[in-house]
Formats: C-alpha cells, structure tokens, sequence
C-alpha cells in the first residue's frame, strides 16, 4: 500500500521538476549578462568570447541547452561551476547541510512559539496574553525578515555583544557555537512562520475546543491543561500541518536574503552568488536541489496527516 | 448519611441567567425537581426551553456567559454542586455523575481508539494503569451489547456505526459506575430501529445496576418507553410533573395536554389533521407578564394575561403550574384557587 503511494507521488514529481528546470532555465537566459563575459572581463576579444562560449555551448539553441543539461543530470552529473571549476553537485551538497539546518531550527522556532502563543490565547480570551498573542501574531507577519535580522544584529550582535552577527557553526562541529550562531538567523527566518502558525493553530484551537468531544472529555472528569492536551491540540494541529508544510518552501526561499545578511555560507548564498556572476550550471544545480526539497516536505506532510488523523489512509 | 429513599439529586430554586446587551435571558427560571435512587426522570419540553440548560447545570459544564442566582441549590449527595471548586467537581464529573449527549458522532473523539477514550475516566478517577482498565473496558462493551470486544478496542469511532457509537458513549459514562446518569437527548440522532435498542440497553442497564437517569427528550415515545417520572418545561420553567402513567392518561397542563394530542397515532386519526399548538414560544427577551404559555393557550383568561401561576400540588405526586387544572377525563375545567 505505502510502496504503491510512494510511487504514484514519484509519478507526479517527475513532470513537476522537468516544468520547474526548464522555467529556471529560461528565467536564467532572460537575465542579461554573459557567463563568457564574466568570465574573460572586459578586455576579451570577440574571438575569444566566441570560443569560451562553443566551448561552453552557450551558442547553442535554449532548448538543446536544457537537453543536454537533463540528460546529464539524469545521471547524476550536474555540471562543473562556470567560474571556479568546482562539480555542482558537490558545492550544493556541502551547503545543503548548513541550510537544513538553519531551516529546521526555524520551523522548530516557529512551533515552540506559534504553540505558546495560540494555547496562551485560547486558554483565556481577551485576556493580556490573548492580546498580545494576536499582537504578535500580525507583527510576524508584517516585518519584513530582513529589516528584523538588520534590528537583531544591532541589539544583541553589536549593542550587546551577545550573539555572533555572522558566520555559521555546525550542529556537528560545536553545538553550544551552533546555538549561538543559529539563534538570531532562526528568529528572523522563523518571525513569520511563528506569526502563521500562531494565528492558524489559535483558531483551530478556538474551533476545536467548542466541539462535542470536548464537552465529552470535560465530562470525564478532566479539567482544561488535560483537555486541550490529550483532545484539543491534536486535532487542531491538522490545519497547522498543512501551513507548516508551506513554510518549509517559503522559508527555503527566504534563506537568499537571511543567509547573505548574517554571511551564512549556505545555499541560498550560493544562489545569490551564482545569479551575481551568471554562474548557471550552478544555479541551477541549487534551484533543482530547492525544488527536490520542497517536494520531499509536501510528501512527509502528506504521509504525516494519514499518521495523525486516523481517517485518512494512505491509498 | 442518606436513608432509603432520600433522592440522589435534588434541584432547588435553580434559576440561571445570561446578561445580554438587549435585557435578560432566563434560560431555566426557579425550577425545582428531585431523583430518587434508582429512579428514572425524563425532562420533557421543546428546544429553547432550558432542559439542555438543565442538565448541563448539573455537571457544571455550562458556559461562562451562564450565571445562577444566589439561591439556587443543585444538592448531590448533600453537597451543593453549584458552590464546588473545580478540582471537586472533577472528582464528580464521570465517576458519580456522567452524562451521554445526543450526537454519538460528535460527541467522540475521531483520532483516539475507542478503548482508549472509555478506559479515561477509569484511568483518571481510580488511577490505574490502561493495561488495568482495558479488563474493564472490555467488560463494559460486552455489557452495552458490542460483539467481539476484545477486538473492537482499537478501532476508531469513524468504523463504528451510529448506535455502536451511542453503545460506546453509554459504555463510557458508566465506566465509573456512576449514581447519576443524565442523558441529553440519547436516541434523537440515532435511526428509529436503532433507539430502540439503545432505550432497552438503557433499560436493562438500569436494572443491573440501580442506577438513576435523567433522560432529556423531546420524544414522547421515548418517554413513555424509559421513564418513571415526568417533568414538563416550558419557557424555562417546569409547567407540570407527575408519573408517567398518570400524566399520559390524564394530562393537567393544557401545554402538555397539546403535547400529547401532537403525536401521531395510528389508528382512527386518518381522516384528521395531525394537532399543533397554536402560535409558537415567547421570545425569551419578551416573556409575557402572566403565563408564559397564555398566548397560546385556549384557557387564557385575563387573570392568565397578567398573573403567573405557580406549580402546586394537584394530585397523588402531581404537580401542575395552571390557573384551570384541566381534566380531560370530563373536559370540566376547574378553577384553582
């Protein structure tokens, strides 16, 4: 049954990065600037520029161009970098890492804070804490992520003097080093998913705990914590699954401006730098392996649902 | 300690409230009534007339915006219910009193095994392990009639069909073996078949175990078939009691009398119309200053208009709020004084 679901998802995966690629490609060619131009600078001869680009098939035909790269990519060959060389597939990889993490920390920011303040809410309406939790609630939502990351970094990075404003430290390197290096840019990246999932989960939970098995389990003999613990929270995180879902992908994308603000050497540095010096296998390699990524969450969401809510069976 | 006969619960002077910017709603006025152990109580009235109200007092489960007079007394056991502190009332709720609602469907939790939610309450108040309460669990399904229920532990209550879930809920709210039960409106949802075998596991349950049910319906049917007693509510207030024989067979409250001629009956009622009661209930912003039920009332006169009549005595258990007791036997309406 799962092996059978997992295969018709793979069925529409497929389609969707053959449309994905090829749209990154064009956006890709639609940019002025020249990798050859790039490249030789200024000064290159005609000639010159016209050999590094047959040699780069840059003067072949969009479509033959995207040809050539699927096909090697089907094989797991994504190219070397137009600048320095480097195998695409191992500059992405490296970075890969660096990025989950800073993305995973914020989903985890997210949550931890999204929960606290729906449930500090919906315990007890119009009360300071409801207030300030719809507060926030449209602050996270409003902020632009790079403003705040700016504002974080004169607080506590140089006011303060508490956390790093740049750089990165790996989870698997030094842990107390990966806390301090990943605590501001997770807020930043995490504001606005805290903001969703607060506003969402809150009124899941208002929704949920009208209910008739609430009223059963109040009738049990259970009082509110136990209530909105072992009843209320489960069945209102389902909607939460879903934004959670989504964030993963806007978050993915927002690690362009949050990881070049906090100098993280990440993949969306990587992006930004590729676009700069019109770097496209390079490019290209980082948006395939973006896109595998989102794809990959909306599955595990999926799969997720079917384990929280015994309803939904995977067929 | 309380004797033989002294009711389980005794209701008194119960009179609740809900402040609204337009005036106040009363949903249940000064309404008092008493269960006696073993006993089996139905609440009778139309929506909107404070028997949900009445019932969810009982468990404290009412919402905030609800508010009771000073006065008023709901005595369980000789303790107050209405003055209790939550944690007291935590220790009542499910273990000495325990309610089933009206929507088994609902009325479930969807993502937990049914085992599971009926083990809760005997988890919570005996403070046992699930492994413990399963043995319980299982003898309770058996109890409520549920085939095979070794095996129906961990199903969901979406694999269970409409009366199975109710089987589950009754399952549930005598897991404690509570002295009370109070129905909400039990077989409403349910098929017509299907109430019927819910009413007999009511039935037989209270049998094996003594226990004393409040059941709330609009269903005559339901009444006649379950309970011992009657209560009449109308507009919040308790219009007439009596046992169920007497009350059927000789109706005192012209708003009950108009119950009663409501039901279809299958034989010789063919050629006439089904009878309604005239008009429809009073605005609860705009109560009448006499009887609630004046207005549609073929009785009223002027003394009806301006003054409310209190329920008294008017019989062997019977009580009646009417200013013309009428008896239908000889259609003779006496004027109480």
């Amino acid at each position: 049954m799962f092996f059978k679901f997992l295969l018709r998802r793979l069925m529409y995966v497929i389609p969707m990065l053959i449309v994905t690629t090829l749209i990154v490609f064009s956006l890709i060619l639609i940019i002025p600037g020249d990798p050859a131009l790039a490249l030789l600078g200024d000064n290159a001869t005609e000639e010159k520029l016209a050999l590094l680009r047959s040699q780069l098939g840059l003067d072949q035909p969009v479509l033959i161009q995207y040809w050539n790269w699927l096909t090697n990519a089907v094989q797991g060959d994504l190219g070397r970098s137009l600048f320095t060389g480097e195998i695409v597939s191992d500059a992405v990889f490296s970075r890969l890492g660096i990025t989950f993490q800073l993305v995973v920390a914020s989903i985890v920011f997210s949550f931890i804070f999204g929960m606290i303040f729906a449930i500090g809410s919906v315990i007890k309406p119009n009360s300071w804490m409801d207030y300030i939790s719809r507060f926030m609630g449209t602050i996270g939502t409003a902020i632009p992520n790079f403003w705040l990351a700016m504002l974080l970094i004169v607080v506590f990075s140089v006011n303060l003097g508490w956390l790093p404003a740049t750089g990165f430290t790996s989870i698997s390197d030094n842990l107390g080093g990966f806390f301090q290096s990943i605590i501001l840019p997770a807020i930043c990246l995490g504001a606005f998913g805290a903001a969703q999932i607060t506003r969402q989960l809150r009124s899941s939970l208002l929704e949920v705990l009208e209910s008739d098995y609430i009223r059963t389990a109040y009738s049990k003999g259970l009082l509110l914590w136990p209530v909105i613990w072992k009843h209320a929270l489960r069945n209102s995180l389902l909607p939460v699954i879903t934004t959670t879902g989504l964030l993963f992908g806007n978050m993915l994308g927002a690690t362009v401006v949050i990881e070049t603000v906090f100098a993280i050497p990440g993949m969306g540095q990587l992006a930004v730098n590729s676009i700069l010096q019109r770097d496209f296998p390079m490019l290209q390699g980082v948006v395939l392996v973006m896109v595998i990524l989102v794809l990959i969450i909306n599955f595990v969401t999926d799969v997720l649902y079917s384990v929280l809510d015994p309803r939904i069976e995977i067929k | 300690m309380r004797g033989p006969n002294e009711p389980v619960l005794e209701v008194k002077n119960l009179c609740s409230y809900i402040p609204t910017s337009r005036g106040v709603i009363k949903p249940v006025n000064n309404i008092s009534f008493s269960i006696g152990a073993g006993e089996i109580v139905a609440l009778v009235g139309e929506s909107g007339s404070g028997k949900s109200v009445t019932a969810l007092s009982i468990m404290g489960l009412n919402s905030p915006s609800i508010k009771y007079e000073k006065d008023s007394v709901i005595s369980f056991k000789g303790e107050n219910l209405l003055k209790m502190k939550k944690r007291q009332m935590k220790k009542i709720r499910g273990n000495e009193i325990s309610m089933i609602f009206q929507d088994p469907m609902s009325s479930l939790n969807p993502l937990h095994p049914i085992g599971k939610q009926i083990a809760e309450p005997i988890q919570l108040h005996q403070g046992v392990s699930y492994q413990k309460a399963k043995e319980i669990v299982v003898n309770l399904l058996a109890k409520v009639g549920i085939p095979d229920p070794e095996n129906r532990l961990n199903d969901y209550p979406h694999q269970l069909s409409g009366g199975m879930r109710q089987r589950i809920m009754i399952a549930m709210a005598l897991a404690c073996n509570p002295s009370l039960l109070i129905a909400d409106e039990p077989t409403t949802a349910l098929d017509v078949t299907i109430q019927a075998q819910i009413l007999n596991v009511m039935r037989d349950l209270q049998k094996d175990t003594g226990i004393s049910i409040l059941i709330i319906t609009h269903d005559l049917g339901v009444v006649a078939e379950m309970a011992d007693r009657v209560l009449v509510m109308y507009c919040g207030e308790i219009v007439e009691e009596g046992d169920v024989y007497s009350l059927f067979k000789n109706p005192q409250h012209p708003y009950t009398k108009g119950l009663l001629a409501s039901v279809p009956k299958l034989r010789g009622a063919s050629e006439k119309l089904l009878h309604t009661i005239p008009g429809a209930v009073p605005n609860p912003l705009e109560l009448p200053k006499g009887c609630n039920f004046s207005g549609r009332c073929s009785y009223a006169t002027e003394k009806c208009l301006t003054e409310a009549p209190n329920l008294v005595e008017t019989g062997k258990d019977r009580r009646a709020a009417c200013w013309h007791i009428v008896d239908l036997q000889t259609e003779e309406v006496t004027v109480h004084a």
